[in-house]
């Protein structure tokens, strides 16, 4: 796997009901996402990896730490694999209040654990310093949530499991975790796995994702690299680091990109992150070789053309790179012939600010 | 006196309580298990534990005592090593009253302590075991405290059988006055003496009190420990 810092490594086979989980892949640090559809087998390698399910064979490395290796009849229980989970029903425990909940992992974790956050910080960067006192039945859904993403930390884990935290949220309480998801990223505490079928997530989580499909992985690799393949996560997209920068006196958000200024309807989180990243469809993107002027439409970034590939199912995927940002837009080959696109030229990218998910 | 009691009378109560709290706090670790083994591990020979646990629930009380008698006797298998090895004999003691008290619970605390582990979410169990708990610790500080109005619930319906428990009592170790003679076999006696009527009656009325009491604190312990589980 080359000299990158490797986190995880799983190799694994298990037979699930009517089919085979086989997949192999690697999670360095920063939040590896397993995206597929339900019943594509992510929820299960999670389990096996925490050690609460035994895979037929195969071999999961974490941290150096070999947790099992069927070929040498290696099998760590889960209390000592020092992995954190974050289960998507919370599983917060009844007869202790927030607190203790926290205090949980702490009794149990090793001494020699000096990089652990510190209770402090997790409650601060949770924002759940007023629960403390609090019962689990007294908490709402997202509050249970992210004492259950504290209660992971304060264990002080070698890695993360988070096995769709979200999904269990209605919108507007996952819009309110989601940004705590990415603060911890942020905050580079502990590498993440994070399982998750929405393409949301993933756009403003992965560093890494792993694509799987029918128990198989069908492709992994950077977030950015996935997810601006056409064949993956509902078409071709550009994700895009942006800084936030506040919000206009008509409620729209401004942000700063390498591609220039861009303007999106709402960002949820604006309190805790200002780091973000923006996903665009490639369909979504107008392309000019002018300036427009009198357009409706908000956004209108630039780069140079840096690719231009036929698409199989017509038309074609044109990326523009300027300087970290790349920016794809998926146009008709007519449109391609009329504009005389070639490599290197200049290029204006034109984009709605409806468009853009926040 | 206090409800007309004599002093043989209440030695038969003190007795009764002495052999039904024994029976029941000494039975109560082992039933934990059993319960514990029968809620969450598949093991070969489940059933047939299951089996013998229910035993006593439908045998006969007299069956029970007598086979009791056979292995706890002073010639019996167990009994016999017991009085060989440390000087324990059971038969015809209070001791005996209370393993036989306890025998006949069992199943009961078994079923009461069972129902309450099946009840509680494995989810959170391994959820305590990521956290780094192995399983003795993950039942010491989860399902020990989840439980816990199961477990009062289990004590006390063990309490309330082993108190009047009669028959395997009667038949393993008799009723000697201030040695094995319970309100259960003192109510049988005088009820066989001329003018023992009288006794009698005290004595069930003694019984209905505790019965009751034991049940009025049941229900008080387990509401607080339901409150205090679910926090609220």
């Amino acid at each position: 796997m080359g000299g990158r810092a490797m986190t995880l490594f799983v190799s694994m086979q298990q037979v699930l009901g009517d089919f085979t989980l086989d997949v192999a892949f690697d999670a360095p640090k920063g939040v590896t996402v397993l995206f597929g559809p339900s019943g594509s087998g992510k929820s299960s390698i999670i389990k096996a990896v925490a050690g609460l399910s035994l895979p037929a064979k195969g071999k999961i490395i974490c941290a150096g730490r070999r947790l099992f290796d069927s070929a040498q009849g290696c099998n760590l229980p889960p209390h000592l694999r020092r992995l954190g989970v974050i289960f998507q029903d919370g599983r917060l425990f009844a007869h202790l209040n927030v607190q203790q909940n926290l205090n949980y992992g702490r009794w149990f974790a090793p001494r020699r654990q000096t990089a652990a956050p510190s209770m402090a910080d997790v409650v601060d960067l949770l924002g759940i310093g007023h629960l403390l006192r609090r019962r689990p039945a007294d908490l709402s859904g997202g509050e249970r949530q992210r004492v259950a993403i504290g209660r992971a930390l304060l264990s002080a884990p070698d890695m993360i499991l988070a096995d769709e935290p979200l999904s269990a949220l209605d919108e507007a309480r996952r819009a309110e975790i989601l940004p705590y998801f990415e603060a911890l990223r942020d905050a580079a505490l502990v590498p993440m796995l994070y399982v998750s079928h929405s393409s949301a997530e993933v756009a403003r989580l992965a560093t890494r994702v792993v694509l799987l499909q029918s128990g198989r992985v069908v492709a992994m690799g950077e977030a950015a690299d996935i997810l601006g393949r056409a064949d993956n996560l509902g078409g071709a997209a550009s994700l895009i680091a942006a800084r936030y920068m506040g919000q206009d006196s008509d409620g729209l958000c401004r942000f700063s990109t390498p591609a220039g200024e861009m303007i999106v309807p709402f960002f949820v989180g604006a309190d805790r992150v200002n780091l973000t990243r923006l996903r665009i469809a490639a369909q979504d993107v107008i392309l000019a070789r002018d300036m427009p002027r009198q357009i409706s439409a908000l956004n209108i970034l630039t780069g140079k053309i840096s690719d231009i590939v036929p698409l199989p199912e017509g038309g074609v995927l044109v990326n523009l790179t300027n300087g970290e940002a790349q920016i794809k837009a998926r146009i008709t080959q007519r449109s391609a012939t009329a504009l005389g696109l070639a490599l290197g030229q200049e290029c204006y990218a034109i984009v709605k600010a409806v468009a853009i998910a926040g | 006196m206090i409800l007309g009691l004599g002093p043989a009378e209440w030695q038969a109560v003190r007795l009764s309580l002495l052999v039904a709290a024994t029976a029941t706090l000494a039975s109560l670790p082992l039933a934990l298990l059993v319960a514990y083994a029968l809620a969450r591990w598949r093991f070969w020979g489940r059933e047939i534990l299951n089996g013998l646990v229910h035993l006593p629930l439908i045998l006969p009380p007299v069956v029970t005592g007598y086979i009791l008698l056979q292995l706890f006797g002073r010639r019996g298998m167990v009994g016999a090593w017991l009085e060989n090895s440390f000087g324990i004999v059971l038969s015809f003691q209070w001791t005996g009253a209370a393993l036989a008290a306890g025998v006949m619970a069992f199943p009961l605390m078994v079923r009461a302590l069972r129902l309450a582990i099946e009840s509680v979410d494995s989810g959170v169990m391994d959820a305590a075991a990521t956290l780094g708990a192995s399983r003795p610790w993950v039942f010491m500080t989860i399902t020990l405290p989840l439980i816990l109005p199961g477990v009062i619930a289990g004590v006390i319906l063990g309490f309330a059988k082993a108190l009047g428990e009669f028959g395997a009592t009667i038949t393993f170790v008799g009723a000697i006055p201030g040695q094995t003679q319970t309100i259960a076999s003192s109510i049988y006696i005088f009820l066989q003496t001329p003018d023992g009527g009288a006794v009698a009656h005290r004595l069930a009325a003694v019984s209905i009190i505790i019965a009751v009491g034991a049940l009025l604190v049941s229900e008080w312990l387990a509401r607080r420990a339901a409150k205090w589980v679910g926090g609220r």
